[in-house]
């Protein structure tokens, strides 16, 4: 029997679009990219983290079989292939109306949770640390809970050793070496590296995989009740007091001596 | 639930006394306590838990939990999930914080979805509404936005950013109620297992207790400049030297120089930003800040934004010359 692998992958928006290409629906309470822009979304960094960190496992020579599980309301097939052109196995994607506009970790967890037992049985759940849009790094470890497995949240390397998951968990200044029992959820951060690049032999692979869809009802999942209001959602205003302190003739020499001075007077320094 | 009452803060303490960031949650506690007109607890987990608790009624609380087991003699997780859920089920308050800190953050959601009611993570702000509900205001899209949230179960509950409150006064005159807790906790709830812990050595400050606090991101092109420059101008400042994540990323300077979102939340008097673009998850980790000055070659830069001070011009002229000229002033 391989190792069975799941590797949560969100698809969110692009996290290096500029805010001014924002537009949000203040009712709806949503995000949305001002369409004239033609932004594609992107896999959360984090997960194709989390997808990285499932094939290490298969490259350090154990048998593993990675499945791409992922949850929204509507995917780009381009944007999602990715995770299986790294390399992953299969996809399955949990796809309902129901979940647009959905940012309540506790419905997300779920539903994903829902899927996970339809896919049983599973050994280990990877899950990036948090989502670039809604940054609630709480999903995860509703998963562990629901499943009633152990939990090891921000590692930067995850391994298999004699059964157990043992991973390298990033703490503020170093890191502690944390060992559970499978089956077991871990969520990966950026410190593991970057993710692999697809190669083309992958890509064709990928190309010929279809994901399996399932919807809410095939996962008998009818309560989507929250726990959170979002009661307003918005851009917050700043405005910029910037004081540019310029040098003589633009010398930069000069423009340093000058903030020493306005650093002084201001008793910064 | 209905009879739910007070405000309880997750507090951590480390070798008998309390850390820093449980007195900064008895500071919003103590707020949101004073305007639901009901008293403030905390909760201290530890096998041996020292002066924390006086320490933790001097900096607000009404009452403390004074949990001791042997099986908390390390922070293990699930052991403080195990006793924290016995707690809540038995004295049902009405709101629970915990602190963005690596314990608060793997506690604080799991506590939440094992007494079945949400929390809103990650927040700069909290107060209770005229509904009497936990109001939140959190960032979200990596700090670009920002959202409001109420919590509509019981417990209500937050995770609070650190250096989000100055500590109350401490007061030794105030007084509280200690009440110890036994949990007898099984050890075999701990699952998944501490085995090593390698923390390297800081010298000098805390970057989160630092007053000036000079920082350096891509724009610095290597890892040379972290030692020689930065370091100059910080050890001049009495300060410390911090980074963006990118410069982590690459590998010049080690993770715990991370400051922003998924780095470390700082609170210096002055910040010193020298080639950093100023990207809202950079910022995340600077609402604390309260004077920014930035070094960036690029007019545009949103750092500028977002500081006070600005000197538009390469690092490589700009930094020398700066740590010449306050030499000179001193
Ligand atoms: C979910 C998520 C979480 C994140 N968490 C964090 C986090 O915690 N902390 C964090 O910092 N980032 C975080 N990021 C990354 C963040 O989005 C930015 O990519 C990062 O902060 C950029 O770092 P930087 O400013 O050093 O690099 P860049 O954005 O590349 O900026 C480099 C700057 O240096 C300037 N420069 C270049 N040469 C010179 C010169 N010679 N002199 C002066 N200036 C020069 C350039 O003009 C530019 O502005 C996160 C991203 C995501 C998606």
């Amino acid at each position: 029997m391989p190792l069975n692998i799941v590797a949560m992958v969100k698809q969110v928006l692009d996290p290096e679009v500029p805010v001014s290409a924002y537009r949000i629906d203040r009712q709806k309470k949503r995000v949305e990219i001002d369409p004239t822009k033609k932004i594609a979304p992107v896999i959360n960094g984090f997960d194709e983290t989390a997808v990285e960190a499932a094939l290490r496992i298969r490259e350090a020579g154990h048998d593993v079989k990675i499945t791409v599980l992922s949850a929204g309301a509507s995917f780009v097939t381009d944007v999602m292939k990715k995770a299986l052109s790294m390399g992953s196995d299969e996809m399955v994607l949990v796809q309902d109306p129901a979940l647009e506009g959905v940012s309540d970790s506790t419905v997300t967890a779920r539903v994903l949770a829902g899927a996970i037992k339809k896919l049983s049985p599973f050994d280990l759940i990877i899950a990036g640390r948090q989502a670039s849009d809604w940054d609630n790094a709480q999903v995860p470890l509703g998963l562990a809970e629901l499943l009633g497995v152990p939990c090891i949240p921000v590692t930067r390397k995850v391994e298999i050793q004699n059964g157990d998951v043992v991973c390298e968990r990033v703490i503020p200044n170093g890191y502690e070496v944390v060992s559970a029992p499978l089956p077991a959820v871990v969520t990966v951060s950026n410190e593991l590296g970057q993710p692999r690049y697809p190669t083309m032999r992958n890509i064709m692979a990928a190309a010929r995989k279809k994901p399996q869809t399932w919807t809410l009802a095939d996962l008998g999942i009818t309560d989507l009740a929250t726990k959170l209001t979002m009661l307003d959602l918005f851009i917050p205003e700043k405005q910029s007091k910037c004081e540019i302190i310029q040098g003589d003739d633009n010398n930069p020499v000069d423009a340093a001596r000058k903030l020493a001075l306005r650093l002084r007077e201001t008793k910064l320094v | 639930m209905a009879d739910a009452k007070g405000v309880l803060v997750i507090g951590e303490a480390a070798g008998g006394q309390l850390d820093a960031s449980a007195k900064e949650l008895l500071a919003h506690g103590r707020k949101l306590a004073d305007s639901l007109g009901e008293p403030l607890s905390i909760a201290i987990l530890g096998d041996n838990l020292g002066g924390a608790p006086k320490e933790a009624i001097a900096f607000g609380a009404d009452r403390v939990y004074a949990v001791s087991d042997p099986v908390l003699k390390e922070p293990q997780p699930e052991a403080y999930l195990a006793a924290l859920t016995a707690l809540a089920k038995e004295q049902s308050p009405k709101v629970i914080v915990a602190a963005k800190t690596p314990l608060g953050v793997n506690v604080g959601p799991r506590l939440a979805f094992r007494l079945e009611t949400g929390l809103a993570q990650d927040c700069l702000e909290v107060k209770i509404d005229g509904n009497k509900k936990l109001v939140a205001n959190r960032p979200v899209f990596g700090g670009n936005c920002m959202v409001s949230v109420a919590c509509d179960s019981l417990p209500m509950m937050a995770v609070i950013r650190l250096k989000t409150a100055e500590p109350l006064p401490r007061n030794d005159s105030r007084s509280g109620e200690i009440v110890p807790v036994n949990p007898r906790l099984d050890p075999s709830v701990v699952k998944a297992k501490v085995i090593k812990r390698v923390e390297e050595k800081q010298e000098g400050k805390r970057l989160e207790d630092a007053e000036v606090i000079v920082s350096g991101g891509r724009g610095l092109g290597g890892p040379e400049p972290f030692q020689k420059e930065l370091k100059e101008l910080a050890d001049l400042l009495g300060g410390v030297v911090s980074s963006s994540r990118a410069a982590v990323d690459i590998g010049w300077v080690p993770y715990s120089y991370q400051v922003g979102l998924t780095g470390k939340s700082v609170a210096p008097n002055l910040y010193i930003a020298v080639g950093i673009s100023g990207a809202s998850q950079h910022m995340a980790g600077l609402s604390g800040a309260k004077n920014i000055v930035a070094i960036n070659k690029d007019a545009n830069a949103n750092i500028f934004k977002e500081s006070r001070f600005g000197v538009v011009g390469e690092w490589q002229k700009v930094v020398p010359a700066l740590i010449q000229a306050i030499r000179e002033l001193k």
